[in-house]
């Protein structure tokens, strides 16, 4: 972490997060904190326990062990506010197929406490960051893999959340749309805390400050993107993320 | 409160904005009138009541309200909706609540369709339209029962089918509780069953209503049956949300 950072409050508190289903340990003892400014990428195989990590932080599963905190705010014991601070976006970006991209983020935005003229413009905001003006009266169902995802996007980003949890956000998207998205993100990164979850190893190059790598449930590496470069011979980060990730045969 | 009434207004919307409402109210309709009129002999009895049309409500309601509950919970998991749903700043009893009053109000609207009936039998002859007024009232907690019951099924999986089908049989056992084939083997066998059974029937103490009789210990029932639903509907989600 640069020193510059060291200052910036923590937002996000993750303390021996265990998730296990039946004797299969889905998530074993990750911690980690995250203060604003950060951008963490959340690295590794399908499995490892990524999507899991972040439900339980987004209080959506119930860990078997251990505490996550939002803004100092328990996300078991204090879900409601620990939400209220949070821009979530579940894997696969899901939304009801039938309400409009409109219906479907005023309703959001109704839920999250705002009313009139206020809610108008939070809409219009996020409609804006996500480029949707075309396709706001179109039912969900009826539009692109990549319109979905930034209607996921946009619901997250309603509320001006200080911390983001954005599972696969690009996923699906296209190269410019993938472009934009990280640039928007960038935009964002100063005045919050932001995890993804990505397989495009590039895009943590091109977006993270910090990247944890994540294999069987445990946290392999906690590293800056180029620290971990320069794990491997080779300086790129696929072969330090296959070297930590597959298992010896 | 006002998380309840939001969840519950875009749940409303959604049976609107979908063929799901259109079918019911329609077969809801035909059913009643085909039951009331036909099987029900309304106009040879010669009588100014609808008691043929509430008679068969519960029944009709039995088969249609765990159609509409069905998808209440288990299409969120399918859609993984859930998963949004509840990571929104609301408690999971605000979700359960919003759902369940929506389906109501559905049921409701379905149910002051049936208008015509109400005119039909007054243009006739001189009902007791108090009468008819407490067996709607019966009506409308019937279909809450069913509904919190059905709404509960469906938090437990995520198959709709399988919500219908456990939906109908668990409602069924509670509609027919009190007859004398359920009540006469439990009492042969074990009497304070029989005795329980005879408690818990909703179309016994639906029948009081379409007698015309709104009594507070009814009342009460329905309440506890509906709030005894819903908390297990509340329990079940909290425990199963992200299976």
């Amino acid at each position: 972490m640069p020193a510059s950072m060291a200052e910036q409050p923590v937002l996000i508190e993750i303390n021996g997060l265990t998730k296990r289903f039946g004797s299969f340990t889905a998530v074993n003892h990750v911690s980690f904190n995250l203060a604003r400014g950060e951008v963490l990428g959340f690295l590794g195989p399908n499995g490892a326990g990524k999507s899991t990590t972040m439900r339980m932080l987004a209080g959506f599963m119930i860990p078997t062990a251990g505490t996550a905190r939002i803004c100092g705010h328990d996300v078991q014991t204090d879900g409601v506010a620990a939400r209220r601070v949070l821009g979530f976006l579940p894997e696969g970006a899901p939304t009801y197929p039938e309400m409009t991209v409109t219906a479907f983020l005023t309703f959001c935005a109704k839920v999250r406490g705002f009313t009139g003229r206020d809610l108008v413009q939070r809409v219009e905001r996020a409609v804006g960051l996500t480029r949707l003006d075309s396709v706001l009266l179109q039912p969900v169902e009826t539009l692109s893999k990549g319109f979905k995802r930034r209607v996921g996007l946009a619901q997250a980003l309603l509320h001006d959340p200080p911390v983001l949890v954005l599972d696969e956000p690009t996923d699906g998207l296209d190269p410019n749309q993938k472009h934009e998205v990280r640039t928007l993100i960038g935009q964002m990164a100063a005045e919050k805390a932001i995890v993804i979850s990505t397989h495009i190893l590039e895009e943590v190059d091109a977006v993270c400050t910090r990247a944890i790598i994540i294999a069987s449930g445990q946290v392999v590496a906690d590293a800056t993107p180029a620290e971990l470069q320069g794990r491997h011979p080779s300086g790129k980060l696929d072969d330090v993320f296959r070297q930590l990730t597959v298992e010896p045969a | 409160m006002r998380n309840v009434f939001i969840i519950a207004g875009r749940e409303l919307a959604g049976y609107f904005a979908t063929p799901v409402a259109c079918v019911f109210i329609v077969i809801f309709l035909v059913l009643q009138g085909a039951l009331t009129f036909n099987l029900g002999g309304f106009f040879d009895r010669g009588q100014a009541d609808l008691n043929p049309f509430f008679t068969f409500i519960p029944w009709v309601f039995l088969l249609l309200v765990p159609a509409i509950t069905m998808r209440l919970w288990a299409e969120e998991r399918r859609l993984g909706t859930i998963e949004l749903l509840l990571t929104l700043p609301i408690t999971q009893t605000q979700a359960v609540l919003g759902k369940f009053l929506a389906a109501w109000v559905f049921c409701a609207i379905a149910l002051v369709l049936t208008f015509p009936f109400v005119i039909t039998v007054n243009i006739l002859g001189n009902p007791d339209n108090g009468v008819i007024a407490s067996g709607y009232v019966g009506s409308l907690l019937v279909a809450g029962a069913f509904l919190s019951v059905g709404a509960a099924m469906s938090a437990l999986t995520k198959n709709q089918v399988i919500a219908f089908v456990l939906a109908v049989a668990v409602c069924f056992v509670f509609a027919v509780a009190s007859y004398p084939v359920v009540t006469d083997f439990l009492s042969r066998n074990t009497p304070v069953l029989a005795e329980i059974a005879r408690r818990i029937a909703v179309i016994d103490r639906y029948q009081d209503f379409t007698r015309g009789i709104v009594s507070v210990r009814d009342l009460i029932f329905f309440a506890s049956f509906i709030g005894f639903w819903l908390f297990l509907n509340a329990v079940l989600i909290e425990q199963r949300k992200a299976d």
